[in-house]
């Protein structure tokens, strides 16, 4: 990095509230690490429903970014470059569950989804198929809460790329889906790298909408945040033991992540 | 950690030395609210104030030093941590009891008919949680009635299980009593011998360094009375 001639530079009002930012988002972070019953985690780790939880946490994660990806980018793409009517309008739609509680989201997803619900009961009665208390409502729920910070990041990746070097491909004779594919994509790639990332992390520590969407059973919809919740409701030690678990996962896939974006943007 | 949080958001305001500070379970809301006001009406320039929140919640903010009068959790369990703790003035005594019961949606759509349904692996059923107290319970009930349950959910609280009753996502749940009362129209209650196995009982008592100590005999001399004991009653709760 070639900032040295800035660092010593920061203003002393600036630098005193960001220190005590630092503090305050680290801090409890530190709390947990100081008083994690170190000797507790290999245990907790062997509990089977642990394993489980961790394993279906990691999986509806994944699934749920991969949803985001293939639905949220052409989303992403309408809201920044289509000319369609009302767009300021939906861009505030589909970004409601961002400051939405989560669990006003799981009523909802009942509410069009679940066994009485708008398209649920039909799928229901007719097919016989009941969504919540599901792992696919897990994901679901993951989706529902996590796809719009792909879709705000996709969509400022998209307004700040450059627009010329898509007209040049149309002007030189690509269609628009070649154009989006061959020239928009590879464009705005670092762009939807950090909202995957940024997806993936909110999918992964997702409580309110799974817990009352998709319910917490054992293997099948109960993913890590459930069990550390209901851990903390009989045994705090286990809940501190679970949390660090659940901590280590998202900063080494955050630092791991950005090394490989640090390393590609400097390229 | 956690005591330190939760002890953080309860306190009564401290403010005219004619206040009563109660911590009472959460399940005790409507009924001590309505008893509250009935002191209060008897004992003009008395302000009857509550924290209602989960027993163990309660007890911990109670160990930190949280300034109250009186203490009405919903098992003995918390009442006894808080004893052990040198907190209490006297014996509680216990004014009432709660047993599970079958929460069906209304219209009972899987023709739930008692407890074994719960192994039916075609119905979708919720039941609470082991590690809060209705999930125990819910573990006693079965491991007594010797019945494999088959819940689809395991919910976080009694009341989580209610509302998937109450949206018509499950088929049942198993809830107390008095959350089926609560409920209202939307739900129904199916009553099963073998909640006999697993019944709470709640305690009430006076803490030692009630700042209020009078007005704190008062209140629970009212839950005791006759009128108390019928509110308890309408409200579904069992009562000695």
């Amino acid at each position: 990095m070639s900032r040295r001639l800035r660092d010593g530079g920061v203003p002393a009002p600036l630098l005193v509230p960001a220190a005590v930012a630092v503090a305050f988002l680290v801090l409890p972070l530190v709390g947990l690490v100081v008083r994690a019953p170190w000797s507790e985690i290999g245990p907790q780790l062997a509990r089977e429903q642990v394993g489980e939880a961790l394993r279906l946490s990691l999986v509806s994660a994944t699934a749920a970014t991969a949803l985001s990806l293939v639905l949220g980018v052409p989303l992403a793409w309408v809201l920044a470059r289509s000319r369609i009517r009302g767009r300021a309008v939906l861009r505030a739609l589909v970004t409601v569950p961002l400051v939405l509680p989560p669990v006003v989201g799981g009523v909802a997803l009942f509410l069009v989804l679940g066994r009485t619900g708008l398209l649920g009961g039909p799928l229901y009665e007719h097919l016989g198929v009941s969504i919540p208390f599901t792992t696919t409502a897990v994901v679901i729920a993951e989706t529902f809460v996590a796809m719009p910070f792909l879709v705000i990041s996709v969509e400022g990746a998209l307004r700040a790329a450059d627009a010329r070097f898509e007209d040049a491909a149309a002007t030189l004779g690509a269609n628009r889906w070649t154009t989006f594919r061959r020239v928009t994509l590879p464009l705005v790639a670092p762009g939807i790298a950090a909202g995957a990332v940024l997806c993936w992390a909110r999918a992964l520590g997702e409580f309110g909408a799974t817990i009352t969407f998709a319910g917490n059973f054992p293997g099948t919809t109960q993913t890590m945040p459930l069990a550390v919740y209901l851990a903390l409701q009989s045994d705090p030690e286990a809940a501190i033991a679970l949390s660090l678990v659940l901590l280590g996962v998202s900063l080494a896939t955050l630092l791991l992540l950005r090394d490989r974006w640090l390393g590609r943007a400097a390229a | 950690m956690v005591a330190l949080l939760l002890a953080g958001c309860g306190g009564p305001a401290a403010g005219a030395d004619r206040t009563l500070t109660v911590f009472a379970a959460a399940s005790l809301t409507d009924v001590f609210t309505d008893l509250g006001e009935q002191l209060e009406a008897d004992d003009p320039g008395l302000d009857v104030r509550f924290t209602f929140a989960g027993s163990s919640a309660l007890a911990t903010q109670l160990a930190q030093g949280a300034p109250a009068d009186v203490f009405a959790p919903a098992n003995e369990q918390q009442m006894a941590v808080v004893a052990d703790a040198g907190l209490l003035a006297g014996e509680p005594a216990v004014v009432a009891a709660n047993v599970l019961e079958i929460a069906v949606p209304a219209g009972n759509p899987g023709d739930v008919t008692g407890l074994a349904d719960f192994a039916d692996p075609e119905l979708t059923l919720a039941v609470c949680a082991r590690e809060v107290p209705c999930g125990a319970a819910a573990e006693d009930v079965f491991a007594a009635a010797g019945i494999t349950a088959r819940p689809d959910t395991e919910e976080e609280d009694v009341r989580a299980a209610l509302t998937k009753v109450q949206l018509g996502e499950v088929d049942a749940a198993l809830v107390y009593a008095t959350d089926v009362r609560a409920a209202g129209p939307d739900v129904e209650g199916i009553a099963f011998p073998e909640a006999d196995g697993a019944v709470n009982e709640y305690p009430i008592g006076v803490l030692a360094d009630a700042p209020a100590p009078e007005a704190a005999r008062a209140f629970v001399d009212l839950v005791r009375s006759p009128a108390g004991r019928q509110a308890l009653a309408d409200a579904g709760f069992r009562t000695p």
